[in-house]
């Protein structure tokens, strides 16, 4: 009995021990949004001296292929050559109005911080951001909001184009629903940093105005997105 | 009348047999003495009801969004309403009427505001409740110059709450989805348009969602009887709780 006991305490303290050296992360990300799409998620956990992105500077070549069109590859190879954590799955399908996605990792020493990033569909260059969010050491759930960011590389013209860095116009998967003949709503941009996005303006005319967006359904306020972070 | 007779002559002996049992008992003298045991049963003392009371202040921060009479209701446990799932139908009555009934008649306690909250302006609405220090604290009003959205708070845990604690946040709004946005004629309960409330017919997405805000005539939905005048933003609400006893 006592042999029992002792063989118990030492397996806790093992346990405890793993603990320290890394954080086991189950991280659940929800679209709040009534009528907006999120392009596949990237969640990265990395060490504080790295940055995806940073709010008033401008957007790397890596997060503008994410914010035009979706694309994690460049993310996902940053991610790697500086051994971060990642959660993506580049292949998954959109995440719908209110749906949710979730995944977990075990975070490797040093990896204390995480960024979690998604383009906002149907958008130019709008993307749900997390910068360098510290992931707590004690156990527990942690809710954070996100708003939506505009990359600054790419004027909002609202119209069916393109989803490759330098087309213009946004690229436009089946499952939307968009108009056609839009004379597009700007050619400017006003902001080239990354900023926070002054949101869709669309029209009511599906067949021409301005804009190819819907301006009763693809339009936002912020928080966009809810980040439910347990640390186990 | 023969069976009478022979009833008759039962009784006698029976009578007569008695006496003669208790002078017996009485010439031995014997004392007997029996203890008796007997158990009283008090009942334990009933404590008296605390109560424990909040109050729920209740401001409101948009441009020209009248808030319907809000609905404070102590749950045990559950959801007034949460993104991504349908509504109830007290819910939507609330959010498409301003009609606060459904909602009030859903918890352990609950309190209505006296009325619609003004832009600018705040009411407080006190709610007790009896012994119960661990419910969950929800709030709903309708934005009424809307189809069906809504603001509040849904499900805040008031266990770790003590006498004289407060607690303040923002909220934002939120869409019940069951009637479509079209901001038209009629549409609307509110003062700008004074149209229908609840219809039990569902025209939306079906589940709750955050508001992607009103587009307005002046922002290009061009049948929207609303005006630049009734945009709002997250959040739209503020709401104190603070508990009182």
């Amino acid at each position: 009995m006592n042999k029992l006991t002792k063989i118990c305490a030492a397996s806790a303290l093992v346990f405890a021990s793993n603990h320290s050296f890394a954080a086991d992360v189950t991280i659940e990300i929800q679209n709040l949004t009534q009528g907006m799409y999120f392009t596949p998620i990237a969640a990265v956990a990395h060490t504080p001296d790295a940055s995806l992105f940073e709010v008033g500077e401008a957007a790397g070549p890596e997060i503008q292929e994410m914010a035009e069109g979706g694309s994690l590859a460049g993310l996902t190879t940053i991610a790697t050559s500086i051994s971060a954590d990642v959660l993506a799955e580049p292949t998954a399908g959109p995440l719908g109005p209110t749906e949710s996605v979730s995944g977990s990792f075990m975070t490797a020493d040093g990896n204390t911080v995480l960024s979690v990033v998604a383009m906002i569909l149907p958008s130019n260059d709008g993307f749900i951001g997390l910068d360098n969010w510290t992931i707590p050491t004690e156990a527990g759930t942690y809710t954070v909001y996100l708003n939506a960011y505009d990359a600054g590389t790419e004027a909002n013209d609202e119209l069916v184009g393109g989803g490759a860095p330098g087309t213009p116009g946004m690229p436009a998967p089946p499952f939307l629903t968009l108009g056609t003949g839009g004379s597009g709503v700007t050619a400017a941009i006003s902001n080239a940093n990354i900023h926070i996005h002054p949101g869709n303006i669309g029209d009511d005319d599906a067949a021409g105005g301005t804009s190819d967006v819907t301006n009763s359904i693809h339009r936002w306020l912020n928080p966009v997105a809810k980040v439910t972070v347990t640390v186990n | 009348m023969i069976k009478r007779l022979k009833l008759n002559k039962m009784r006698l002996a029976l009578l007569i047999g008695l006496p003669v049992l208790l002078s017996a008992c009485s010439d031995d003298e014997i004392e007997v003495i029996r203890e008796v045991e007997v158990i009283v049963e008090v009942p334990a003392p009933v404590p008296t009801p605390v109560d424990v009371s909040y109050e729920v202040t209740v401001t409101n921060l948009t441009n020209s969004q009248p808030l319907s009479p809000a609905a404070v209701v102590l749950h045990a446990d559950g959801h007034l309403f949460s993104v991504g799932e349908v509504p109830s139908v007290a819910l939507e009555q609330m959010a498409e009427g301003g009609m606060n009934t459904g909602l009030l008649s859903l918890g352990m306690a609950s309190a209505s505001g006296a009325g619609a909250i003004g832009p600018g302006g705040s009411e407080t609405i006190s709610v007790t409740i009896q012994d119960v220090t661990d419910a969950k604290l929800s709030v709903a009003t309708m934005l009424v110059n809307t189809n069906d959205a809504f603001s509040g708070l849904d499900a805040l845990d008031l266990s770790t709450f003590a006498v004289g604690d407060s607690w303040t946040a923002t909220a934002g709004v939120y869409d019940a989805g069951t009637e479509v946005n079209s901001e038209a004629a009629g549409t609307m309960p509110g003062p700008a348009d004074g149209g229908e409330g609840f219809n039990a017919t569902r025209t939306d997405t079906g589940y709750v969602a955050m508001h992607p805000g009103v587009v307005t005539g002046d922002d290009g939905l061009t049948n929207s009887v609303l005006t630049v005048q009734h945009k709002f933003d997250n959040p739209a609400v503020r709401i104190m709780v603070t508990r009182i006893e």
